[in-house]
């Protein structure tokens, strides 16, 4: 670690409503990963975003190579070198790697740019980075993890001092996570500032150097990472103990019967003749890396996606499932991975959401029946222990945890039996995570059978009764909670990878 | 051997996604097309039809490429039809009755395109108004202002024996040959001009490249520390500018302007960039296919009659042929 680049003094901010930050301290010291952590709405991206010039601060210094700044737009922080790689990645899809790398600072001739020139440059990044990308290629067709590297090149270019990575796992598999741990720990030994953003504590316990917490807007303290605990800092961020042990065995019933049984499904290149079975009361988790066909798997047995074949049935019988309709009339659920896109409807209510599937239930004539809406769903905000000041709550205004409990509500109201999860906890915080995991314990052992589809490990293992991996579109193994580990689950996944590489080697050679 | 397959196999299914691949089966129907109404009608083989074709298609290939930068930021301009007429009106009333020069009123016609444009953009990029509102109420401003102040008056631009009327020299240059006059359609080469520079600058220039990123992502272009309210306003007064050129070549194209018309010809400006392979809701487009959009309304609207349909027909078959594109272009994307 070398001396301080940027400290942080007293910052202070508010909105109408809310003290985001309770004058926060913070510093940065060059060579070092710096971990920020604490809960959805403790306040990181709000002091991140004081830093950039995004927000003003209200109060509170901010020291920069040893003079004191005051950034008034992210182009003012970026000129200055520090430089934010944001969550949601902010990539422009319909133009090429370079020309997203370079916008805004593009070289010209007169008004010409110059193109040929800019390819080049950003050829020079990403050898610089070891990163293998077309800089032509058009950055809508490149993998959430090539994006992110096309970001970091970005950054560098900016001749960055202090980059921000703001949740950069959230959407990688394992291996792109280690790869990109690669390329954060390089950019550590060339003396940048790095501040790690994440919820995941396996990785801050991997990659950072110091962790700060920060909770309800307040800075709580500094660790040296290498001398706490995962529990020290899960403890600092949410005032109490959360052990994430993984399940040791199965806790389904023995002889519990299969409800759903799925023959040979297809569904184009990423379901490619899938078979498993479902048993009541089960955790059935779906491993594997972000692009092998999971998603593909459950959207194509929820009739959402076209399939070309194969047999489903369910409690023995076969069923024939063309619409997601006749896949909730069957009693299948999907709670989708993008829970804002797929899952609810932001400017509604609690109430209208947790109806929606089942509105034809609560009509009088032509009227909907709003005592029996109400009532319905006060039930499962109780049951659920969703945090909210009242039912009429728009869902927009909650926190993802709890956006992710209505979702759920929406799918009980409908009393279904066979619940699909797709990433439940992505987004959300450690503690809601907690809640969500307990939420689908008792799910699964009042009899509803469940598939779980993550990306992060450790869930799997904490969830799982029973294990089914793909990869790319193939189911290549399953495996029983008792004999599974991280090793065997990532052997499977990649199973297909290998072979095909040593393939094509042997056909090259 | 299995690889080299696969790799053929991707890169054609990356044309057929390609916007190229779009261009090519528009070609294909004009090829076609031109081919039929050749087949079917030998008055539609004179050379008159084919200089028709191109006098037609003039003004609506103008409004086309400039409302293709807006379509691009994902928005729209539906003022341009009755801005056209009323911006020719207005440059026509100021030269018959205050006596303005020809190249004034030119100029100011132009001018108030840019300044509708600059309305239209501020009003989108810095207060926020959705673009479809936003332009439908300019589109209703502009028919009203133009019967307001000049009363009702319609409009004609010098023709004939007039001076200044050889101003429509520019674009149907009559030249006197052995065999009497002969019409030359000098306009397509300044649209072919149009259409090269207008490429240049959606693909080379900054408030191109900036164009695109607003549609594609508005608020990664803000963070990237891009002036977007600057570059957005621009696309619309692209649009603007290309409108008041328009109504330029109206004027010189038609001999009367008559208030209160105007509306719908931005219908046919856009459906020709959405036949093109401008995608409404941004991001995408190219000024070719806008080109070859127009192109195909255009000859639909001329030859169609030879064969014995009339407007109505023309309205019927064009809403066909956008339907259809808008269609193939999501077949082509879809998985």
């Amino acid at each position: 670690m070398g001396e301080v680049i940027l400290t942080m003094k007293g910052i202070d901010k508010t909105f109408p409503g809310v003290h985001a930050l309770d004058h926060v301290d913070f510093e940065v010291r060059k060579g070092e990963v710096h971990a920020l952590m604490g809960e959805n709405g403790a306040g990181k991206s709000t002091l991140m975003k004081v830093l950039t010039g995004i927000y003003t601060k209200d109060s509170g210094t901010i020291t920069y190579e040893g003079r004191e700044v005051e950034f008034h737009n992210p182009r003012e922080a970026q000129a200055a070198g520090i430089v934010i790689v944001h969550q949601e990645l902010n990539m422009m899809g319909h133009l090429t790697v370079a020309q997203n790398i370079f916008i805004g600072r593009e070289p010209r001739r007169g008004l010409f740019i110059k193109d040929a020139e800019m390819n080049a440059e950003a050829r020079k990044l990403f050898a610089q980075l070891n990163i293998d990308i077309d800089p032509r290629e058009t950055m809508s067709n490149l993998t959430v993890a090539k994006q992110q590297m096309c970001e970091i090149a970005k950054a560098i270019s900016h001749e960055a001092k202090v980059i921000i990575f703001d949740e950069p796992t959230a959407a990688l598999t394992d291996t792109e996570i280690e790869q990109l741990f690669v390329i954060i720990r390089d950019l550590r030994a060339k003396g940048y500032g790095i501040v790690y953003i994440s919820h995941r504590m396996d990785e801050i316990k991997k990659i950072t150097d110091r962790v700060s917490v920060m909770r309800d807007g307040q800075y709580i303290g500094t660790l040296i990472t290498e001398e706490c605990t995962k529990e020290d800092i899960i403890n600092m961020m949410v005032g109490r103990v959360i052990y994430e042990e993984p399940k040791t065995h199965s806790m389904v019933e023995e002889g519990a019967p299969v409800v759903l049984k799925v023959e040979h499904l297809n569904a184009g290149r990423m379901v490619q003749d899938v078979s498993f079975e479902l048993r009541k009361g089960e955790i059935l988790g779906f491993a594997g890396l972000v692009g092998a066909g999971r998603t593909e798997t459950a959207r194509a047995l929820f009739g959402a996606d076209p399939k070309q074949g194969g047999d489903i049935y369910i409690d023995g019988k076969k069923v024939d499932i063309r619409s997601p309709k006749d896949a909730v009339e069957a009693g299948i659920s999907y709670l989708s991975e993008d829970r804002k896109r797929f899952g609810i409807v932001l400017k509604k209510n609690i109430i209208e959401n947790s109806t929606l599937a089942t509105l034809h239930e609560y009509v009088k004539g032509p009227f909907i029946d709003k005592p029996k809406e109400a009532k319905a769903t006060q039930k499962y905000v109780d049951l659920l222990k969703t945090k909210t000041p009242g039912i009429d709550q728009l869902v927009m205004n909650l926190s993802g945890g709890n956006q992710q409990k209505v979702v759920i509500a929406k799918w009980l109201v409908n009393d279904s039996r066979i619940m699909i999860f797709d990433e439940p906890t992505r987004g959300i915080d450690v503690g809601a995570k907690q809640e969500i995991y307990e939420l689908m314990n008792q799910l699964a052992k009042s009899g509803k059978a469940i598939i779980m589809i993550s990306s992060e490990m450790t869930e799997i293992l904490r969830m799982s009764d029973r294990i089914v991996v793909m990869c790319e579109g193939r189911k290549t193994g399953e495996l029983d909670i008792a004999e599974a580990t991280q090793e065997k689950i990532m052997t499977l996944a990649t199973r297909d990878i290998d072979m095909q590489n040593s393939k094509a080697m042997e056909e090259g050679a | 051997m299995e690889n080299t397959i696969d790799r053929k196999k991707a890169a054609r299914s990356a044309f057929i996604r390609s916007s190229a691949f779009q261009r090519l089966i528009i070609i294909a129907v004009l090829i076609l097309l031109y081919g039929y109404f050749y087949a079917a009608s030998t008055s539609f083989r004179k050379y008159t039809t084919l200089v028709q074709i191109c006098s037609n298609m003039y003004y609506t290939l103008l409004m086309a490429i400039g409302v293709t930068f807006p379509l691009i930021t994902g928005g729209n301009d539906l003022s341009m039809g009755t801005g056209l007429i009323c911006y020719s009106l207005i440059g026509s009333y100021l030269m018959r009755i205050y006596g303005w020069p020809l190249w004034a009123a030119i100029v100011i016609t132009i001018a108030m395109g840019v300044t509708m444009g600059f309305i239209n953009g501020f009003g989108v990029a810095k207060l926020d108004v959705p673009p479809f509102i936003m332009t439908l109420a300019s589109m209703m401003f502009c028919r009203g202002i133009g019967s307001i102040l000049t009363g009702g008056f319609s409009g004609t631009w010098p023709d004939g024996a007039e001076p200044g009327a050889g101003f429509r020299n520019a674009f149907r240059l009559i030249v006197k040959t052995e065999s009497g006059r002969m019409p030359i359609p000098l306009g397509m080469v300044w649209m072919i001009l149009l259409v090269i520079i207008m490429t240049l600058v959606l693909n080379k220039t900054r408030v191109g490249r900036y164009t695109i990123a607003i549609g594609s992502n508005k608020e990664a272009l803000k963070l990237s520390g891009v002036n977007v309210l600057k570059w957005h306003i621009l696309a619309y007064m692209i649009s603007g500018l290309m409108t008041g050129l328009a109504a330029v070549t109206y004027a010189a194209t038609f001999s009367n302007i008559t208030p209160g018309q105007g509306a719908g010809f931005e219908l046919n400006a856009i459906g020709a960039a959405i036949i093109g392979g401008t995608a409404m809701t941004g991001g995408s487009g190219s000024v070719i296919g806008t080109f070859l959009g127009v192109l195909l309304i255009s000859l639909l609207q001329v030859g169609l009659p030879f064969v014995g349909l009339n407007a109505d027909w023309q309205l019927l078959i064009t809403g066909c042929i956008l339907l259809g594109a808008v269609t193939i272009d999501k077949m082509r994307n879809g998985r």
